[in-house]
């Protein structure tokens, strides 16, 4: 059963290198524990037994910056808090990721004024949008296997 | 009026000559800018006004003389009464004299005040913004503040608003 059966007789298999770090890196990306606003609430759902995130290698979300490979932005950043998710992103190690989860953190949402950010790609760059205000666990999965597709795609020499 | 409120008012009245408005029972007095500090220390020490509820202001756009009130809501929980004083501010003269001295929660609530509608508070131990971030240009609770900031994204304008969208780089 599983990987035994493709072994083969010599226990070796034969893959591309890009193939397999690709692989090891969508199948344990952590996320970083911190949620701005409402859309946090979703998040956790997401988390929690009923949807379980874990099911695609997310089951540690990471307190700290440095042990973290993916910030999924929940909820609207005020322009008072851009300077904190900004240093907080700078903190992570590389590779790294970042998902804009709910209107507000993708284009600003509601909330055209002073004191929101219009949008979350205005400090750190984002990967993937996720709509919804806020979108349910679901829209959030599917947001992180969106990524996912797009870390195994990813090349290690960008043609130019 | 309450009963009690009347006598205070009347004081307020022979000693700092200020007018009087009466609104649901509520009384809103008014006083100049150089005896607010002299006001909230009488109504503190002599009057049993021990608590500031509230220290906010309203802007009376496009009207310049005053163009603001600086609010005071005092409370006297002892005789169960409330006393608003108002402060009226012209936009040439944005000056009030801080009332950290007579009360202590007057720090924040002027900060407050000073961030949102840019009066200042002559004397404040700390007068910094409190809300907004430090570099921020303009108050955003004045009446002539712009209202939004980002012009909306539709199918027919959408790629001309794109192209002044600052995006961030790796």
């Amino acid at each position: 059963m599983g990987i035994e059966q493709k072994l083969g007789d010599m226990g070796i298999v034969t893959t591309k290198l890009e193939e397999l770090v690709n692989w090891s890196r969508t199948n344990a990306m952590w996320p970083m524990l911190f949620g701005l606003a409402c859309c946090a609430i979703e998040m956790m759902a997401a988390q929690a037994s009923h949807y379980d995130m874990s099911r695609f290698g997310m089951e540690l979300m990471r307190a700290s910056p440095r042990q973290s490979d993916l910030m999924i932005v929940a909820g609207r950043v005020s322009r008072k808090m851009a300077p904190v998710v900004r240093r907080l992103y700078d903190q992570m190690p590389e590779p790294k990721w970042a998902i804009a989860m709910g209107d507000c953190a993708s284009c600003g949402g509601v909330f055209n004024n002073y004191a929101i950010l219009q949008g979350v790609d205005e400090i750190i760059p984002v990967d993937v949008y996720v709509a919804g205000c806020p979108p349910r666990p679901e829209a959030l999965i599917h947001g992180i296997v969106t990524l996912y597709e797009k870390v195994k795609a990813d090349k290690f020499v960008t043609p130019t | 009026m309450d009963k009690k409120l009347e006598k205070i008012v009347q004081a307020l009245q022979e000693q700092f000559g200020s007018s009087v408005e009466e609104f649901r029972n509520e009384a809103h007095v008014f006083v100049k800018a150089e005896q607010i500090v002299d006001a909230l220390t009488l109504l503190r020490d002599k009057f049993e006004f021990e608590l500031l509820s509230a220290l906010t202001a309203s802007d009376y756009y496009p009207q310049e003389t005053p163009r603001f009130h600086v609010i005071y809501q005092l409370s006297s929980l002892a005789q169960n009464i409330t006393l608003q004083l108002r402060v009226p501010v012209n936009s040439d003269q944005l000056k009030v004299p801080t009332a950290t001295r007579v009360y202590d929660t007057a720090n924040w609530r002027e900060r407050e005040v000073f961030d949102m509608f840019g009066v200042v508070f002559e004397g404040h131990p700390d007068a910094r913004r409190i809300l907004n971030p430090e570099g921020m240009d303009g108050h955003p609770l004045r009446k002539d503040f712009p209202l939004g900031y980002e012009e909306p994204q539709f199918t027919f304008n959408y790629d001309d608003i794109d192209l002044k969208k600052i995006y961030a780089k790796e």
